[in-house]
């Protein structure tokens, strides 16, 4: 009998991967992403696995290990993929050697992001074919199942999943693991080398692979198409808002879509047996829009552009059995006086130190504005600290803080953690060097990628070198600890440096208390 | 049969724990189960809930219906009644009755006391000081486990027994020991 494990979704891909021979794994953490590599690290040692700086520079090391004939994992959240899309939209124009898989967490309801952008569109866009689990199991079987299909079409492959699956936990049969591929780097240079005569050639094949995508999308064992003779309303299911639809009525027509480009055969004949089509998909009106193109408008579509499905947030299956006509009458209501308990920076967390300082000096000029950025210090957004005025993207702060000194803000601060400052704030910083821009970056260092998890943080111990390397006036690199007894010795700082004309950079570094505590925790655990 | 449980507390209070032990019992019993748990940001402090379903039967959705969980456990009573909508008219909460109080406006206690009252059924006990009293401060959500044992029914006792053995045998025998300590201390309690 197969082997049945307890995974959750992040798991399920991460094991399915390095049971499809992957050689390496590149990511950034990123919620709900970052258990794959974490499950990777742990568990498989042949894997290469270590953190990348940015979804940049792991999409492109994840390339390079194609182009050498490996098969080779990118991971990220959704907005990573803004980040790595340079690199992605053009592997589909280079196309790849060994197996290429990128991954992307969609957060639909943003439970820990900015958006709830669908990377099923950067599939459509960059022209590859996509996958799309509906469960824990597909999630496994699907890896191997996809390496195989970019090293048959040549074409790097995007799974997409969204959170629900990522961190949900089932059982998974495994099945056998196969080797990993042999050194074979690619000899072809004209489709590698993106000069425009050979981008036009390449570019005009991948428009030519797009119907042999199409067929096997209508072929594949991901997308199934139900027995039916006649049906009122049939509904086209993608991904894990199957199960919403099986949750609700196991015997409605379901056309099940987990192999993108749509398969619009099978669509069209499914329609032709429906009066009525409901598109249920987490995430955007993606596949709705697409059906609406293909079956005209004669044609009745609901979905989340007809307001059938709300139109923003994830889908559960509440709003999915709304939708399908089917309410459960609710026995209870939530009592008025259950609170919201948003979350908040931990007790004993250094950025508390550094908001509370900022916060002190701050309120002596009543012009000044504070950028903040992406990862746990964003939270000084919240009471009692209300401390940030803006929060955008990875590195947003120190760029954003630069456009707004250009324009004539005083003083105005930057407030970046050390992981988001080494994945995207490094050249921002450049920039304010070079135009000598009149602000002042805290660089506010818990030695660890702290919102996720605590993950190795790509730039620690490098910080002060990398601002003098960059241009930073050395005298204007200010080291402190952020705890309370110093509260003078930072105040001072800042306020030296709110003075300063010109760039300079704070870096209050304490480790972060969560990585402290389980090291402390560890270490007695040994001595037991 | 199948028993659909809401798990409910704060960010770092252990209700991820509770789960991995209903989980691996269900595991090793042959159901079938999903689990939907919450990282990232709420980690911090908010309010933390899984979804924990299992089933003799195929399971579809990783996230429970409004209106059919048969079960609440929680580690904070105002955490409990947050998914009160989400249980069926016999659902049961079993759950602290003690208050974590991390936000400014966090209603009187005898608010959330009544209404925890006004429930057809629901079991709420002060897991900290009994966990206190035994000299085991870290093992509330063990004990708030036995509480909630024999409202599992899908699962027995034992079974769950079983599985802290699995769980913990790695941190020891003591520390097994000290966990079924707790175990039987919470089931007992119950009526």
């Amino acid at each position: 009998m197969a082997e049945r494990r307890l995974l959750l979704g992040d798991e399920a891909i991460a094991l399915g991967a390095v049971h499809a021979g992957i050689s390496g794994v590149y990511a950034y953490p990123g919620t709900p992403s970052t258990e794959i590599t974490e499950f990777i690290q742990a568990h498989a040692p042949q894997v290469r696995s270590r953190w990348c700086t940015n979804e940049k520079t792991a999409m492109e090391a994840a390339l390079g290990m194609s182009y050498a004939g490996k098969r080779a994992l990118v991971c990220m959240k959704h907005v990573g993929m803004n980040v790595a899309a340079d690199a992605f939209v053009n592997s589909g124009i280079t196309g790849v050697n060994g197996g290429l898989v990128v991954v992307a967490a969609d957060d639909p309801s943003m439970h820990s992001s900015q958006n709830e952008q669908d990377s099923r569109f950067y599939g459509q866009f960059a022209m590859i074919p996509m996958l799309e689990p509906s469960n824990q199991q597909e999630a496994y079987g699907m890896m191997k199942y996809a390496f195989e299909l970019s090293e048959q079409v040549k074409l790097p492959v995007l799974l997409r999943v969204v959170t629900r699956l990522a961190h949900s936990r089932a059982g998974v049969e495994v099945s056998e693991p196969v080797g990993q591929n042999i050194l074979n780097p690619d000899n072809e240079r004209t489709h590698w080398v993106l000069l425009p005569g050979n981008a036009k050639r390449q570019y005009a094949a991948l428009v030519q692979k797009q119907d042999d995508l199409v067929l096997r999308s209508e072929n594949s064992p991901y997308n199934q198409y139900p027995n039916l003779e006649k049906a009122e309303t049939g509904v086209v299911a993608c991904g894990i808002a199957y199960n919403y639809v099986m949750e609700n009525d196991p015997s409605t027509p379901v056309l099940k879509i987990s192999q993108y480009p749509v398969p619009e055969e099978k669509l069209r004949e499914f329609a032709g047996k429906c009066s009525s089509i409901l598109v249920a998909e987490d995430g955007q009106p993606f596949v709705e829009n697409l059906v609406k193109g293909v079956l005209g408008s004669g044609y009745t579509v609901k979905g989340r552009l007809t307001g059938d499905l709300p139109r923003t947030g994830e889908l559960t299956p509440d709003n999915v059995g709304a939708a399908m006509g089917i309410v459960v009458p609710k026995a209870f209501r939530k009592p008025e006086n259950v609170m919201p308990r948003p979350p908040a920076l931990c007790q004993g967390c250094g950025h508390r130190d550094v908001y509370d300082a900022l916060n002190r000096i701050l309120a002596e000029y009543k012009d000044a504005r504070v950028f903040g950025d992406i990862g746990c210090y964003t939270l000084g957004a919240l009471p009692p600290f209300r401390a940030i005025d803006s929060c955008v993207d990875m590195g947003a702060s120190i760029t954003m803080a630069k456009g707004a000194a250009d324009a004539g803000v005083y003083p105005a601060v930057a407030v970046i953690g050390d992981s988001t400052f080494t994945h995207s704030g490094m050249t921002g910083l450049l920039d304010a060097v070079n135009d000598n821009a009149n602000i002042t970056v805290v660089i506010s260092d818990n030695l660890t990628t702290a919102m996720t998890g605590g993950q190795d943080s790509a730039g620690t111990s490098k910080f002060e070198a990398i601002c003098v390397a960059l241009g930073v006036a050395p005298e204007h690199v200010r080291v402190v600890v952020p705890i309370a007894r110093n509260m003078e010795e930072i105040t001072h700082i800042i306020r030296e440096e709110l003075e300063y004309n010109g760039v300079s950079v704070i870096i209050p570094r304490r480790e972060c208390i969560q990585t402290l505590n389980r090291k402390l925790r560890k270490k007695r655990a040994e001595q037991q | 049969m199948k028993k659909d449980i809401i798990l409910a507390g704060v960010g770092g209070q252990g209700i991820l724990t509770i789960a991995t032990i209903i989980g691996d019992a269900a595991a090793v019993a042959g159901l079938s189960l999903k689990q939907a748990e919450v990282h990232g940001m709420s980690q911090r402090g908010g309010d933390v809930q899984s979804n924990l379903r299992l089933s003799t039967e195929t399971i579809y959705s990783d996230l429970i219906k409004e209106g059919t969980a048969d079960l609440i456990i929680s580690m904070e009573p105002m955490e409990a009644l947050r998914y009160k909508e989400f249980m069926h008219k016999d659902g049961m909460v079993v759950t602290s009755s003690h208050p974590f109080r991390n936000i400014p406006n966090y209603p009187a206690e005898e608010m959330v006391e009544q209404e925890l009252e006004n429930l057809p059924n629901a079991v709420s006990l002060p897991i900290e000081s009994m966990a206190a009293e035994i000299n085991m401060p870290k093992s509330a959500n063990v004990i708030l486990l036995g509480m909630a044992a024999k409202y599992i029914e899908i699962l027995t006792p034992e079974q769950l027994r079983e599985s802290i053995k699995r769980i913990f045998e790695s941190k020891g025998e003591k520390i097994v020991e000290m966990n079924i300590q707790a175990f039987d201390y919470g089931l007992n309690a119950v009526k």
